[in-house]
Parts: structure tokens; sequence; C-alpha cells
């Protein structure tokens, strides 16, 4: 079982990093390479999320991805925002998407959960065990090599 | 990646080309483009995804707004994908009922009814 950890401050430029690190570690690990498109996009979600919520709230900690391959390839990125912050995870029907009253911040979030939701089949969103946070789950096949 | 953009006029349409990658970072830089070009007077706007490698909330986002923008100012705005990738973006998000999206800039701009709609 090979854990890849990796932290970053809550910077935009960082979130293209992890999602380089999570495909090259999928791919290492045996993820099918037609899903390392959907591997790319929902790890840049999940820490475009992250690093979202940490600048809302004015924090500085770090985010952490950690990726494992042990009999499937998950990946976990965690937070540490006020819990209360994830209630917004919800996907926002068709005709709410353009609506002038909809801000910037609740598009991009239900839209980012749509995403997250929509590639990602084992997917869950938890609070962290310890102190204020979340954590995003995201599980996929490897078949070795 | 890094990300490009380049405007240019197509049978009376303002066509922005974009290309690499739109993420978190780089989504600013297009909203900041797409906003110049509206209050420079630009009403039937095109945006071109073809040569995009990467696509993500925040940059939907900054497209949605763009989309909002220029039906307040009475234009058009319509985008240009074929790639299945994207397209699949847009149909999880449900976001492909909201933009008329186009295979060719030559459909985007077309000015026989099926072009772009507010």
């Amino acid at each position: 079982m090979a854990t890849v950890r990796l932290s970053f401050s809550p910077a935009p430029v960082h979130v293209r990093t992890a999602r380089l690190v999570g495909v090259a570690v999928a791919r290492r690990a045996g993820v099918a390479e037609e899903l390392l498109d959907e591997v790319r996009l929902a790890i840049g979600e999940a820490c475009t999320r992250a690093v979202t919520l940490h600048r809302q709230y004015g924090l500085t900690d770090l985010v952490t991805m950690e990726m494992s391959d042990s009999d499937s390839y998950t990946v976990r990125v965690i937070d540490h925002a006020p819990i209360e912050a994830s209630v917004g995870l919800t996907k926002l029907p068709p005709d709410e998407l353009a609506a002038e009253n909809l801000t910037d911040d609740a598009l991009t979030t239900g839209v980012g959960f749509a995403l997250l939701a929509g590639f990602v089949d084992d997917l869950q969103v938890r609070p962290v065990d310890d102190g204020p946070g979340t954590e995003v789950r995201m599980v996929w096949p490897v078949t070795r090599r | 990646m890094e990300l490009s953009l380049t405007t240019r006029t197509v049978a009376e349409h303002t066509v922005l080309e974009v290309g690499g990658e739109v993420d978190v970072y780089t989504a600013p830089r297009l909203r900041e483009r797409l906003i110049e070009l509206v209050d420079a007077g630009a009403r039937d706007v095109v945006v071109d995804l073809e040569r995009v490698d990467f696509l993500d909330s925040t940059g939907l986002g900054v497209l949605v707004g763009a989309l909002k923008r220029l039906r307040t100012a009475h234009g058009t705005f319509g985008l240009v994908c074929a790639k299945e990738p994207l397209l699949k973006i847009f149909r999880i998000t449900a976001l492909d009922q909201v933009f008329p999206i186009f295979p060719t800039v030559d459909a985007a701009t077309e000015r026989d009814g099926s072009g772009p709609t507010s």
C-alpha cells in the first residue's frame, strides 16, 4: 500500500499542482487511462472547494490531499473550514443556474458539486474526526498490472 | 498549459478564442476579458472553447456570468464546443440547457436565426 500526501497553502495556483500529482499517482496506481480525465476534474473540484472555503473564512491552514492505492485508488481532500460551510453542497436545477439572484459563489459551488457527483461513483463528504473541517473522499477502481 | 485569450470578429460577432486550462487560478482573467468586451460595446459574443483542455466549475461560473451580463445588455452569447469531454461537463451540470452550444464558429455566428440567443 503506497500513500502520498500533499499539503498546500490555500492559493488557487496550487490546485493545478494538486491535479497533476493526483493524476500521476492515479496512473501509477493502475487507474484506467480513460478515467484519468475524470480523476483530474474531480480532484480539481475537491481542491478548489477546499481552497475557496479557506479563503472565504480567512484560514491560512494547509489543505491536505491524501492518495492511497491499497485495493482501489482513494483520494481524500481535507479542509478546515467550519462544518456549516458544507451545507450548501446541493446540485442546482437547470432553471436556477442562470437565475439573476443566484450569486457567483453559489453557482460555482452547486456546479462543482454536480461535477463531483457526476464523475465520482464512490463519493463521500463527511466531517473530519478532529476539529472543524470536511473530508471529500473519492474512490476509483484500479487494474493491477 | 497556460490560459490564452484571443479576440477576433466574425460576421459581426465578437469571438473570444480560449485555450489552455480554465480553472480557479485562471478563470478571473477570463472574467475580466469578458467584462472588458461587454464594457467596450460587444453585444453578440461567442466563446470558442475548442482549444480548452481543462474547464472546471469556476470557469463555468464565469461563462454563466457573461451570459447573464449580455442578457441584461440585450445581447447574445453562445459557445463553440465539439469536444466530448467538455460536452459531458455541460451535460452533467445541466448547463447544456442554459447555453446555446455550437459545433463550429460558423454555426455560432450565422445570422439566420439559428445563431446564439440571449
